[in-house]
């Protein structure tokens, strides 16, 4: 591993981001909508007079969900851009190794969704008095496998649209909101259907959603399920990162790595 | 001594093969033209040697290094410029150089930028996006990038087609003069068979697939009995099986 290299694919995306701060609008805006929507959604609720902790369960989820979101994209994205304008031919024509080019993706996504937590954390201290940093001690843990599995969403997004081009990011943006009915972020894993519930045992997210309801409802944490969700999310990016590798042997065997047009990957 | 050594190579994709059993080296201080109409196999040779094409056969040797076994070692040896691959158009020309001389680990990175901004009359576009250029602007990009590592191995295909004669000229110069500084060899692809006799030690005709000729590009054409290099060309492009038995 050659940190100068795994430096070039971050600095690449930073001198795009600081060139053009618009791109911080995508990275900070979704957040803070689905925040300002799903607080209001709360207090309203809470004033129907329900017992319910819905402020804290529903913004907590939905602070969760955009986290995974944005783990996602911020690794995708810059690996989008490189597609965009046909730079992948420069880099894998280089010294530059495959896991020094994921790494490098990994590194900026931790910026952008850094950046995006602490906005969303932010609107739901000031505008609505909900502090995450309630969830006490495993708040670290949840952030850690959200992320890695957002991390390994991002992945999965890349390694799509090297296999089937750039009209393969149609598979890509919707993937946390397809997988968000089965981890259960707004309402226990219990309710869903038994095939649905057979899905959300493999998600991470799942663990994390669980485990934040039980903090807050019933003020015990299941430090076990912490360990399971943990053990998947490294499980995911594991598996993510080699189908990744393996769909790059693939486009540098049969040339598709090789023609330049946007189409042709 | 040669920088590339490129021994039985071929590449098939189902029922074609688009490169056939092709051997040949380049030694430094050499510069070596690769030349034949389109689809002769030219970029795909090229696309082998820089790693993004897995050959289905034969072997790739950059300063003695299996490309096929350490392929970063190899490509930190090698650098290009093609008219296909130009750098992100929505970075400035010092961000892309800043960026690349990253990923190429250049020593004293900041002072051998500005070497070859210079080099390639770059100083005034320093902060202008690489997509507002001009395309023989872009085209000095391209090259300043190829040059930033100083590889030992430099592989330009038609790295003069966007440029005007006077400024080829310049670049052909000063390729030339890279060249004779003996550290390094250069492949070097054009459809311009004019530049080709200018420039070139040697010269490699493909065509299917296949290297049909091969010799110093000032004598090549009288050999096979025509006028110059560019109907040379015209021949291996129209009737390859003629010089084919002539050879």
């Amino acid at each position: 591993m050659n940190t100068k290299r795994i430096a070039a694919i971050f600095l690449r995306y930073w001198f795009l981001l600081t060139r053009a701060p618009q791109r911080f609008f995508q990275i900070v805006i979704w957040g803070a909508l689905d925040i300002i929507l799903w607080g209001f959604i709360t207090k309203y609720l809470a004033l129907s007079g329900a017992s319910f902790g819905f402020l804290t369960a529903f913004l907590g989820g939905a602070v969760f969900l955009d986290f995974i979101a944005r783990a996602h994209q911020g690794t995708s994205t810059p690996a989008l851009e490189d597609i965009w304008s046909n730079n992948l031919f420069n880099y894998f024509a280089s010294p530059l190794r495959i896991g020094e080019y994921v790494i490098g993706l990994v590194c900026a996504s931790i910026l952008t969704s850094s950046v995006s937590a602490v906005v969303m954390v932010s609107i739901a201290y000031l505008v609505f008095d909900f502090s995450i940093l309630a969830l006490g001690l495993p708040l670290l843990g949840f952030i850690l496998i959200l992320f890695v599995f957002g991390v390994s969403l991002g992945i999965l997004g890349v390694m799509i649209v090297l296999r089937f081009g750039p009209s393969g990011e149609w598979y890509v943006w919707p993937m946390t909101a397809v997988l968000s009915p089965f981890v259960g972020v707004f309402y226990p894993i219990s309710v869903l259907p038994e095939w649905m519930q057979s899905i959300a045992l493999i998600l991470p997210p799942s663990y994390v959603f669980e485990g934040m309801r039980s903090i807050i409802l019933e003020g015990t944490f299941d430090v076990s399920s912490l360990f399971i969700g943990g053990a998947l999310a490294i499980a995911y990016v594991v598996v993510a990162y080699l189908g990744f590798v393996q769909v790059y042997k693939n486009v540098v065997r049969n040339g598709l790595l090789a023609r330049h047009s946007a189409e042709g990957l | 001594m040669p920088v590339l050594e490129v021994k039985n190579l071929s590449k098939q994709y189902r029922e074609i093969r688009a490169v056939d059993d092709v051997s040949f080296s380049v030694n430094k201080g050499e510069i070596v033209g690769l030349l034949g109409p389109n689809g002769a196999g030219k970029t795909t040779t090229i696309n082998m040697i820089l790693s993004v094409l897995e050959p289905s056969g034969g072997s790739i040797l950059i300063d003695s290094i299996d490309v096929t076994k350490k392929r970063g070692e190899a490509m930190a040896r090698t650098n290009f410029a093609a008219v296909y691959a130009h750098l992100p158009g929505n970075l400035t020309v010092l961000q892309n150089l800043r960026v690349f001389a990253l990923l190429y680990d250049v020593a004293e990175r900041a002072a051998r930028i500005q070497e070859v901004i210079q080099e390639f009359d770059l100083e005034r576009f320093t902060d202008t996006r690489a997509g507002l250029l001009s395309s023989g602007e872009q085209t000095r990009l391209s090259l300043a990038k190829a040059m930033l590592n100083k590889p030992p191995l430099l592989l330009l295909d038609e790295p003069t087609a966007s440029l005007d004669p006077s400024t080829a000229r310049t670049i052909r110069e000063r390729i030339r003069a890279y060249a004779n500084e003996g550290r390094a060899g250069i492949l070097w692809t054009s459809h311009n068979m004019h530049e080709v006799e200018a420039v070139c030690d040697r010269v490699l005709f493909l065509s299917h697939g296949k290297i049909l000729l091969e010799g110093d590009p000032s004598t090549l054409a009288k050999e096979h009995g025509k006028k110059d290099l560019e109907e040379l060309f015209i021949t291996v492009a129209r009737e390859p099986l003629s010089l084919e038995l002539q050879s």
